[in-house]
């Protein structure tokens, strides 16, 4: 990776210690925590343990900076968005984290994982997922390193994601249809947590964005940094004031804007969070502690948790990660939303435009930058990195459906 | 901690109390449960635990996602939400009735802490429902609302999990109220056909570090499985098992009749 010069920093923010430890009880500002059955506490102290220990052991961060390289393609390219960027008078920079292995960036955090699973002895990991992309990578991991890998999915993702449900059986994982609540990616959580506890001894649970008990939001933003770490070296080559004026990232739990913001959370950069308007747990929602920790989600004037609604089964979630609910309160991050619509006509934007078919997840980050500009919200010339965060193979089925 | 006077003047039964004394008489205690709003008659269930034998009652408020239960409370929880259950609704609910059993609440934290701890254990007091079991709030977060708890006149019983170290155990022996939920084993709630068989070493264990009443909870389905588990511990929780009933259309009376099982089965086994 490229040293950053000083000289090519804006000055850093007061700020600069955002985004760091969050000590032993895992609180980003009031939000976070580890709020799990008492049957659980252990697991999770042993996680915590097992992380603390291994980040700070330079062979484990040895290993896996090489499986980063050699096994998911690391670093990614940052790419210039030539086309998009003459139409809309803004310069747009690609973190193509669609061409990582698996397909998504959500390979980063399971490798780290799998690789943590592997230093604790466990010989079995569960995962819940959305789209898909996380069980993937998780079924990718666990068959590379040897574990047995079991994955909780709601039916209504596996009927929209079948693709990745294949993916994840060729892979020789099992998948585990839930039928609870609305059967999407907050059900297939509450699953997870739930098996986890009838096999805390023997699996690893290996959770796949910032949320969960503590120390999961801590964690699965440290393995996703390297997005942001690596985006800000290219962008210190690429653009001349090194540091670009936005940073988007499309949030459902939020991992892969956790991982970019990670990056310029010290910097001048504005950092632009953008959630599915029928899941818009910041906008819409208010504090709650759901799956472990305390942050927003969307609910009912009883405090019950509502049921998101978004084409993006990746991003079809009530909540957001605690660390986003903390940044938000603090002004450092914005948080602002997209709709379905503006999500399909995203992707057929970038598609032409570009030749790259995003994720419906990462098509929710150029949907607000196609208005933004649009709008006159970022002026002529404004710099803009966005987080492509997956590819949209998985999505065909889904966009061929739609006239 | 404070000794406050709105403890005696808080309606209902306090639970500790009355566990403690009927324990020490050599009685071993039943707390069935329901599902608060899982039917319009939903209190009449109350009457009929009570008449049944019940030692205390446990009420479980309705949560969207309940994290420790197994799929008969989920599919109950489900159903009282969908019927438009609330928690104001069924506190309301219960001050229109009067049984003579300790109330015990369990429910997840969100519903605890949105209006505040001490406005959601006053508002449980008011109803007579001396008791609370929060079973996604661990030890390390638990201070503020055992305060709110105690100065209302609720006792904050804790859960113990066989997970749990020796230090976690003796810590929530020594900090719950009214008695000590022991999970049988490491499993959510919901009907079994055998209790897990780390049942009895637990609650034996656990009672080496429990004053209070121990009892035992999570998957105790049959009269067999509380006489084996009241032998082992102080007493038993039964729910899923007189849930699954009660979702498969079974009304107060027979439910209260398999409580009267239960509760003859455990008499009978005291000689």
């Amino acid at each position: 990776m490229g040293a950053i010069t000083a000289a090519g920093l804006p000055a850093l923010l007061p700020a600069a210690g955002l985004m760091h430890d969050p000590g032993a009880a895992g609180r980003f500002g009031d939000y976070g925590g580890r709020y799990v059955p008492e049957a659980l506490m252990p697991a999770c102290a042993e996680v915590e343990e097992a992380f603390r220990e291994a980040w700070a052991d330079a062979g484990f961060r040895r290993d896996l900076d090489r499986l980063l390289t050699v096994y998911a393609g690391r670093p990614t390219p940052l790419t210039p968005a030539w086309n998009l960027s003459a139409e809309l008078g803004v310069d747009i920079l690609l973190k193509r984290e669609d061409l990582a292995h698996t397909g998504s960036h959500k390979i980063n955090n399971v490798l780290g994982q799998a690789l943590l699973a592997r230093r604790m002895g466990r010989t079995r990991v569960i995962a819940e997922t959305g789209a898909g992309q996380h069980g993937v990578a998780t079924a990718t991991a666990a068959a590379l390193l040897g574990l047995r890998a079991t994955v909780f999915m709601g039916q209504k993702d596996m009927a929209r994601q079948a693709l990745n449900v294949h993916r994840m059986r060729l892979l020789g994982a099992e998948v585990v249809e839930v039928t609870s609540g609305s059967r999407t990616l907050k059900d297939a959580t509450s699953e997870a947590m739930r098996h986890w506890v009838t096999c805390a001894d023997e699996a690893y649970y290996c959770l796949g964005s910032v949320m969960g008990p503590h120390p999961y939001p801590w964690m699965v933003r440290e393995f996703q940094r390297v997005i942001g770490e690596e985006a800000r070296a290219q962008c210190a080559t690429e653009l001349p004031a090194a540091i670009p004026d936005y940073v988007v990232a499309c949030v459902g739990g939020g991992s892969n804007a956790a991982g970019t913001f990670a990056g310029f959370a010290g910097t001048a950069a504005q950092l632009v969070g953008v959630e599915a308007a029928g899941g818009a747990a910041i906008a819409g929602g208010k504090v709650a502690v759901m799956h472990g920790h305390r942050s927003y989600a969307i609910q009912d004037e009883h405090g019950q948790i509502l049921e998101a609604e978004s084409v993006a089964a990746g991003l079809d979630y009530p909540g957001i990660g605690p660390e986003h609910a903390h940044l938000h309160d603090l002004g450092r991050a914005r948080y602002v939303t997209v709709t379905d619509a503006e999500v399909i006509d995203a992707v057929r934007r970038l598609a032409r435009s570009e030749g790259i078919l995003p994720a419906l997840e990462s098509a929710h980050a150029i949907a607000w930058v196609l208005r933004a500009a649009r709008d006159g919200e970022l002026p002529r010339g404004a710099t803009v990195l966005i987080t492509l965060s997956g590819r949209g193979d998985k999505d065909t089925t889904t966009l061929m459906e739609i006239p | 901690m404070s000794t406050v006077d709105t403890v005696t003047t808080a309606a209902g039964v306090a639970v500790g109390p009355r566990l403690r004394e009927r324990r020490d008489a050599g009685r071993k205690l039943l707390v069935p449960y329901v599902t608060a709003g899982i039917s319009a008659d939903w209190t009449d269930f109350l009457t009929a635990y009570e008449q049944a034998g019940a030692d205390a009652i446990e009420i479980g408020l309705p949560f969207s996602e309940p994290m420790i239960d197994g799929p008969t409370v989920q599919e109950a929880s489900e159903r009282a939400l969908h019927r438009g259950a609330t928690v104001p609704g069924i506190l309301a609910d219960l001050r229109r009735v009067r049984v003579d059993v300790p109330l015990v609440v369990m429910t997840y934290y969100h519903l605890v802490a949105r209006d505040g701890h001490a406005r959601f254990c006053a508002a449980l007091a008011e109803a007579g429902v001396r008791g609370l079991i929060v079973p996604d709030l661990p030890l390390e977060e638990l201070s503020e609302l055992e305060q709110a708890a105690a100065d209302a006149g609720v006792d904050l019983t804790l859960v113990a999990a066989p997970s749990g170290t020796p230090s976690r155990l003796r810590e929530i022996a020594a900090r719950s109220r009214g008695f000590v939920y022991a999970m049988t084993g490491m499993v959510t709630t919901g009907e079994r056909t055998e209790l897990p068989a780390s049942a009895a070493e637990f609650a034996t264990r656990l009672k080496t570090h429990a004053d209070l009443p121990v009892l035992l909870g999570f998957g105790v389905s049959t009269p067999e499985h509380a006489v084996a588990g009241a032998h082992a511990a102080d007493g038993v929780v039964v729910a899923s098992a007189l849930m699954r009933r009660v979702l498969d259309g079974a009304g107060p009376a027979d439910v209260g009749a398999q409580v009267a099982e239960l509760r003859a089965a455990l008499d009978a086994a005291q000689g």
